[in-house]
This record gives C-alpha cells, sequence and structure tokens, in this order.
C-alpha cells in the first residue's frame, strides 16, 4: 500500500491543554551558551565570510506538555504501559480510526478525475461552509435563511479562533475575552496574538468536580459590558464538565442583557453526547434569540480529521449586508496569514454533509465513538466502586467527551505514572478515548494505588 | 446601548438591543489578483481570456493534476491515520524541500544548523517568518522590492514590522533597476532585513543575474543584511530546480545565514493543498532547534499544526526516484511550454507591426511577463476584449495557450498601438 511510508511522529500532539498543566520536563529553557556558538569550518559554510546570526539571542521554547507526556511513553519498555494524554481517538485496539465514510469520501475524490488542486477562494470550499453552518446552527436556522451568516472555512479549531480573534480586535469595540478557568492551553496564546486581552471567569470547581456556576455568573455579571466571552459549546476541555440546558439559559439572559458577545468554540460537535443536535444546543440557544455570536468549528475529532486541519468560522450577524461587509473583513485577515485554507479535508467533510446516506452512516460511526467513550466511562467508574476505591468517583460517569479530570493530584499522578507506567498530563486529566475494556482494570488498579498510598 | 436588565427570558428581548456590532465594518475592497478570477468567472464571453491569477494551465487552457501527485494520491489513499502532525509539519517533507533549495549535499543539512517547519504554501511561510522577525527582531524593518506581490505588504504589514522599498524594476528597459537597488542596499543601515525574490520574481519576471546576484551578495556581506528569499517557483522558471537555486546557494557560499519560504503551489501544482516550508540557517545546531522551537510557538496559536495531506504527497513523490524523475520532468514540461508561449507573444506582436519593443516578453522569466501596460490599456483590455488581467499590467502567461495567444496579441497590439 504505502510503498514508501513517510516517517513522521506518530504522537498526535494534544491540542487539549489545561491552563494549570505544568510542565513534565525539567529544563525549559535552554540559554545559548557562547561557547556552543561554533561556525562549521567546512568548505561550503564560508565560515570566514558569515556573519553573527540576527537570531543569536533566541532561546529554546519550552516543550508541549503533552508531546513531553508521549515522548516518555513511548520510551517506556513496559508491556502495560498506558497513554491517556493523547488527545485523539483511539479504538478498542488502541488504533487511531479513519472513519468508513472518510475512507469512502476520499476515494470519491480521488477517483475523480477531473477534481483539480487549484487554490479555493480565500473564504475556502462554498459547499462545505454552507454545511459547516447548517451543522452547527441547525438547518432550519432563521440566521442562516436570512442570509446573515458569514462562514469561512479555517484551519481546524485553532484556525476559526484565531481568524475570529483577529477580526475582534480590528473591528470590535472591546478587545477584553474572557476564557472559563481552566480551558485549553493554546486558548489564550490565540487570543493574545490576535491582540486581545484575556481574563478568566471562574468554571471549574474542584471539590465538586462539576460547575462552579455561582462563580460563572458572578464573573460574567461583572465583566465590562461588550466583553467578548468564550464558551466551550460541548465536552468542556480539559474538565469535561458542561452547563445543563437550565443553566445554558440562565448563562444566556446573562450574557444579552449586559451585551456580552459570545464567542463558541465548538470541537466535539457529535461526540460528546453522541448526537448532533443535542450537542448543538447551547449555540443554537444563542443563535436562535437574534443576537450575534461566534462559532469555530472542528472536524478533527469528530470526523478523525485531525491532521486535515478542516475547520469552519460562522458569525451571525444582525442582518445580511453586514454579514456580508464582515465576510469581506475576514478575507483581509486570512490572506496575509495563508491566502486561502486546504483543499483536501474540506472536500471530504463537503462530500459527507451533502451525501444522504455518507452523512447517515457519518452519524453511526460518530455515535459508536462516543459510545464507546461513555462506555469507557462506565467501565472505569464500575472498577473504582469494585476496588471500594475511597472517594466520590460519580464525576467520571458525569463529566461528558473525551476526557475526565479526575481530581488527581501531581504527586499522585507521578506515582502512576512510575509504579504503573500510566502518562497522563500533571493536572489528573486523562483521556478516555486512550482506555480500552482490556486496559480499564489496570487504570483502576493504578488510581486505588495512588488514592490510598500517595497523599 | 441599552443598559436595562432583562427581567424575563423572551426569546427576541435581545432584538429591542442596539446591539450593532458590526455596522461601522466597511466593505473590504477586493483582492486585486483573487478579484480578476472572481470578475472573469462571471464574465458570459466566449472568448474571455484569463491572464490573471498565477495558476498553471495546459494548451487547452485546463488547469493541471501532474501525473506524479495523482500517483501519490493513489498510494496515500485509504492511509492509515489523519493524525496530527507535530507542529513543525512533516518531517519528512520538510527534510526533502530543504535539499532542494539547500543541495542535496549541503554541509548546512549534514550539520543541521537549518531550522525548518512545515508552512502554509508560500504565504504562510513569508509570515510565520514575519512573526519571528517581529518577535526576535523587534526594530527591524523589512525591505520590499518595488513592485513585488501584493501580498507581501499585507503580510508584514499584519505581523506588525515597518516596511521599506527598494528600487527593482527599471521601467523605461522593462529590465533590472541595478544600480539603483544596489545604492539602497548600500544606504540601508547595516543588519537591514531584505526580501528577495529567489528566481522569477513576480509580478516582473526580471532576474538579477548570476553576476548581478554576486554582486549582491558581496554587498550585502559588507552591510551585514539579512536575505529572506521568497522562493516560489523552483523549477517553473528555467524547467531545472537546480539551476532556479543559484541565488540561494551563491549566498550560501558566502556565508550568509538566510531565511528561505518554499512553496509547491506551481512547481507541484498542489495549490490548494497549501504546502511549504519556512527555513532560517543558524549558527549552528543548537540555535536551530531553539529557532525551530520559536517558530513552532508562533505557528500554533495561528493553526496548531499544519495540513497533512499536501505534506504527504510531496514526501510521497520526492521520497522515490522514480516519481522524483517524473516531477522534475513534468516541472521542465510546464516551464518548456511557458517559455514557447513568451516566444510565440513577442512573435505575434512584432508580426502585427507593433511600435514598441517586446523584448522584455522573451527576456523576462517564470510565470509572469510584466507587460508595461497602463490600468487604462488594462481596462481597455478587459472591457472591449475580455482579457483579464492585474491592473499592473502583469500577465500570466500559464494563461497563454497557442489557443488564444493570436486573440492576445491582437488585442495587446490594439490597445497600445497609440503608443
Amino acid at each position: 500500500m504505502n510503498t514508501s511510508s513517510p516517517s513522521f511522529s506518530s504522537s498526535a500532539a494534544d491540542r487539549r491543554l489545561s491552563a494549570l498543566v505544568r510542565h513534565l520536563e525539567g529544563s525549559s529553557l535552554n540559554v545559548l551558551d557562547s561557547r556552543s556558538r561554533s561556525i562549521a569550518a567546512s568548505p561550503t559554510s564560508g565560515s570566514h565570510g558569515a556573519g553573527n546570526s540576527v537570531f543569536d539571542h533566541v532561546v529554546r521554547a519550552p516543550e508541549d506538555p503533552i508531546l513531553g507526556v508521549t515522548v516518555a511513553y513511548n520510551k517506556d519498555p513496559s508491556p502495560v504501559k498506558l497513554n491517556l494524554g493523547v488527545g485523539a481517538y483511539r479504538t478498542e485496539e488502541g488504533k487511531p480510526l479513519v472513519l468508513n465514510v472518510v475512507r469512502r469520501a476520499e476515494q470519491m475524490l480521488v477517483n475523480d478525475r477531473s477534481r483539480v488542486k487549484e487554490y479555493l477562494p480565500i473564504v475556502g470550499l462554498s459547499d462545505f461552509n454552507k454545511l459547516s453552518a447548517k451543522l452547527i446552527l441547525g438547518a432550519d436556522s432563521p440566521a442562516i435563511q436570512e442570509n446573515r451568516v458569514t462562514t469561512v472555512q479555517c484551519l481546524s479549531g485553532t484556525g476559526s479562533l484565531r481568524v475570529g480573534a483577529e477580526f475582534l480586535a480590528r473591528h470590535y469595540h472591546q478587545h477584553t475575552i474572557y476564557i472559563p478557568q481552566p480551558t485549553w492551553g493554546n486558548h489564550p496564546k490565540v487570543f493574545g496574538l490576535a491582540g486581545l486581552s484575556v481574563k478568566t471567569y471562574r468554571y471549574y470547581d474542584p471539590a465538586t468536580r462539576g460547575l462552579n456556576f455561582q462563580g460563572l455568573l458572578e464573573d460574567l455579571g461583572s465583566a465590562p459590558s461588550g466583553a467578548i466571552v468564550l464558551l466551550h459549546a460541548c465536552a468542556h476541555n480539559p474538565t469535561g464538565v458542561d452547563p445543563t440546558p437550565h443553566q445554558w439559559e440562565q448563562i444566556r439572559q446573562l450574557m444579552r442583557s449586559k451585551a456580552l458577545l459570545p464567542f463558541f468554540d465548538s470541537a466535539y460537535q457529535g461526540f460528546a453526547s453522541g448526537n448532533l443536535d443535542t450537542d448543538a444546543q447551547s449555540v443554537r440557544m444563542f443563535a436562535k434569540d437574534g443576537g450575534e455570536c461566534l462559532v469555530a468549528q472542528s472536524y478533527a475529532k469528530n470526523m478523525g480529521l485531525y491532521g486535515e486541519r478542516v475547520g469552519a468560522l460562522s458569525i451571525v450577524c444582525r442582518t445580511a449586508d453586514v454579514a456580508s461587509r464582515v465576510e469581506s473583513q475576514l478575507k483581509l485577515v486570512i490572506r496575509p496569514m495563508y491566502s486561502n485554507p486546504p483543499i483536501h479535508g474540506a472536500s471530504i467533510v463537503a462530500t459527507i454533509l451533502k451525501d444522504r446516506s455518507l452523512f447517515q452512516e457519518w452519524t453511526i460511526e460518530l455515535k459508536a465513538m462516543a459510545d464507546r467513550i461513555i462506555s469507557m466511562r462506565q467501565q472505569l467508574f464500575d472498577a473504582l466502586r469494585s476496588r471500594g476505591t475511597p472517594g466520590d468517583w460519580s464525576h467520571i460517569i458525569k463529566q461528558i467527551g473525551m476526557f475526565t479530570f479526575t481530581g488527581l493530584n501531581s504527586k499522585q499522578v507521578v506515582f502512576m505514572t512510575k509504579e504503573y507506567h500510566i502518562y497522563m498530563t500533571s493536572d489528573g486529566r486523562i483521556s478516555m478515548a486512550g482506555l480500552s475494556s482490556r486496559t480499564v482494570p489496570h487504570l483502576a488498579d493504578a488510581i486505588h494505588a495512588a488514592v490510598t498510598r500517595v497523599a | 446601548m441599552f443598559g436595562r436588565i432583562l427581567a424575563s427570558g423572551a426569546v427576541g428581548a435581545a432584538r429591542s438591543m442596539s446591539t450593532a456590532w458590526w455596522r461601522h465594518v466597511e466593505p473590504a475592497p477586493k483582492d486585486p489578483i483573487l478579484g480578476v478570477t472572481e470578475a472573469f468567472l462571471a464574465d458570459p464571453s466566449p472568448n474571455k481570456v484569463n491572464v490573471g491569477v498565477g495558476a498553471y494551465r495546459d494548451d487547452n487552457g485546463k488547469p493541471v493534476v501532474l501525473e506524479c501527485v495523482r500517483e501519490a494520491e493513489r498510494r496515500i489513499a485509504g492511509n492509515l491515520n489523519m493524525e496530527y502532525l507535530p507542529m513543525g509539519g512533516s518531517v519528512n517533507m520538510v527534510e526533502e524541500t530543504l535539499k532542494l533549495a539547500y543541495g542535496e549535499n549541503s554541509d548546512l543539512l549534514k550539520d543541521k544548523r537549518v531550522a525548518a517547519v512545515q508552512a502554509l504554501s508560500g504565504t504562510g511561510a513569508c509570515r510565520l517568518f514575519a512573526d519571528f522577525q517581529k518577535r526576535f527582531s523587534p526594530d527591524s524593518q523589512i525591505y520590499i522590492p518595488v513592485p513585488t506581490w501584493a501580498n507581501h505588504h499585507n503580510i508584514w504589514r499584519d505581523a506588525h514590522v515597518p516596511q521599506r522599498t527598494f528600487h527593482y524594476y527599471h521601467p523605461q528597459s522593462r529590465g533590472l533597476d541595478f544600480a539603483s537597488m544596489m545604492d539602497d542596499i548600500k544606504n540601508a543601515p547595516n543588519g537591514s532585513f531584505f526580501l528577495l525574490h529567489a528566481c522569477a520574481h513576480n509580478p516582473t519576471g526580471v532576474d538579477p543575474s548570476e553576476e548581478q546576484w554576486r554582486e549582491i551578495s558581496h554587498q550585502f556581506k559588507v552591510k551585514g543584511h539579512f536575505a529572506f528569499f521568497d522562493m516560489a517557483y523552483q523549477g517553473f522558471a528555467s524547467g531545472d530546480p537546480e539551476r532556479d537555486a543559484k541565488s540561494i546557494r551563491i549566498f550560501l557560499e558566502d556565508g550568509h545565514l538566510i531565511g528561505c519560504a518554499q512553496s509547491y503551489a506551481k512547481n507541484m501544482g498542489l495549490y490548494g493543498q497549501r504546502v511549504g516550508c519556512l527555513s532560517v540557517v543558524c549558527e549552528d545546531e543548537k540555535q536551530a532547534v531553539a529557532v525551530k522551537s520559536q517558530l513552532q510557538q508562533l505557528a500554533r496559536p495561528m493553526y496548531s499544526n499544519p495540513p497533512v495531506h499536501g505534506a504527504l504527497i510531496v514526501s510521497t513523490i520526492l521520497g522515490d526516484p522514480d516519481l522524483k524523475k517524473l516531477w522534475l520532468k513534468e516541472v521542465k514540461g510546464m516551464a518548456d511550454r511557458i517559455i514557447g508561449m513568451r516566444t510565440a507573444l513577442r512573435e505575434n506582436l512584432e508580426k502585427l507591426g507593433s511600435p514598441l519593443s517586446w523584448e522584455h516578453v522573451t527576456k523576462q522569466i517564470g510565470m509572469f511577463c510584466y507587460s508595461g501596460m497602463t490600468p487604462e490599456q488594462v481596462d481597455r483590455l478587459t472591457q472591449e476584449y475580455h482579457i483579464y488581467m492585474t491592473r499592473n499590467g502583469r500577465i500570466s502567461m500559464a494563461g497563454v495557450t497557442t489557443g488564444n495567444v493570436g486573440y492576445l496579441a491582437n488585442a495587446i497590439h490594439e490597445v497600445t498601438k497609440s503608443g
């Protein structure tokens, strides 16, 4: 099949970092030693003529904490090792998964000789954009029907967030964005580099391992009018803690009363509950109240298209005219960043979304992935209960999505790695996707030991 | 803006608030280059010709997918997984790509002195470098040739790097204004950053000669300037990738620590896949590791990691000797067709008895011909002849075919014959 398969790192660089994650690697900064600065004496390097580098002062950036986990995992020779840092879906056999619908769509694309690889428009593939908007907002969304939504294809969730943030930094009157505590580690960097200033609102309650709803309402309530608020549409990363529909409604009312601008990050639609519409409820609640909002969508997880970088940014506007002007300005953000988005992944998505039977098949595969995750949650919970592990572990089945915030502390995590070869981030977050029925008992043993033997 | 707290959760209550977030948003001007194709597509005329955007066309005016690309795609379809690439992209693809720019046996590569990451084609590579320049040489400016690809200005502006220009194109001769260019290089403060087109300058098609490149490199050494090469047409200009990289090799021989943006959009026809590479030559391996890590830190909040598909195509082709041979043949084929069209266009214009000199059409190199026509003449071409090009008079030779070269020559003659 792959006669000359390229070898690139197999580690899925887990994009979901907690703001509380501490680096696992010790020496993260590598200040240049002037003695180590040597210019090779070989003829072609022109050692006699070379100037000093203008980037001589550049220090090595800290290692990505998640990659550190996978690097350590890869080095471990133990046959029972388990990588629970990875934020990518794995099968029961621990393998990455390409969905059948994706394979089929790809084959269709490859076999279609009439297809070319020309540049997409700056805003991306038109079909993809329309279908993506429908997917998140609902096919019957009045905003869509009234042409009040502008959708641009972007590079997965990250790219959608960045383009949206750059647009806000240039055209929105308020340059502060409130992000939940904790959140994906890349969020503050995305918004910061775009020129927004980042503040936080209370979200996770370590005591209950649930939502700090009071704190959330207080913090959003005291935000300046017009401030931007980042909301995880479902399956909050890293905690897995989501507001209930009732709580979402209260959040919506509060935000609209203070003219706070919602910016949704939707990275797990369909993956959280197994149902695409259910997982979009929070977004749709806001979109249908007539107000404006931004939504960043990713197909990395729910279509397994991680490395293809497929996503979309939608901005729901007051009027069609505004939406059109907004779109033209989004193009000005995109063009000097990468000109136009990559065609392959978006073509796969569009092929699937526009074909009834492919779409159906996708929903079934999606539900299967979500169900497997939910089943792992249940199995782990049962295993801990049957071991009589001290503590309340119900959050494992209450939290939703790919990750569980176990509540284990960093000492316990280190213990689990050393004694049981379990790899996870030091904030106690585990990826349920990395578990299987076979490995749940081992993890349960490790947690039990950590909780009973390590303070 | 209403300050009223809503008493109830009635849907539509928000409508009564004047949350006119975007009322002040002006419609943005259309992109001058991509806007041309939009206009072309909207034109119903059967005679219309698109010599606007720089995407290759075959002699039937059709876009081309290279055979080597089709074969590579067949091999990678049904790939085991579509997992995230590392932030720096496909290591394999980057390695092969660096060989193209720096030479198969480059000591720099052997000594691991080149920091490199996969980037979103040429645009993405330039933008990453501009962001990096801003962060680590915050007081620097970028010197940009006049003219240049319009998006260069946008890129460095959005990276918040101040811009200056240097002389490049000589309108009277439709060639290089070498003397003024050298003056600008000498007069710039020591250690300035310069953007150079490695080959097939866009939009003029005017490149320095090898001798001129050597002089430029020497002057750069004297002044301690930083050279950033945008190489979007390697292989596409002369038909020979090694030859097209000559400017870079000259600088490397002289010991310059350059930066380089590479793109596979044109030379592999991978336009929409957005595959490219950004590299920065460092003093040693340790520095290269540091620089690469910082480039990744800039990519992460922009798109996290680059797209895998295009990179797989590139590494499949370049990693297989037979496919690589096929690619080189196909690239030469494209370049040869362009060169053939240059000759045909010039001959046609001369045969029509044009009072002007069209020597530059065959002297210039690469995809574009800077015709020397004025915006008004270009407008006439569009309005009267349905010929689409950018208003700076740039003709994309890739859009010229044996079928339309006569029509094109005639139209150009008509709008230019009165001087």
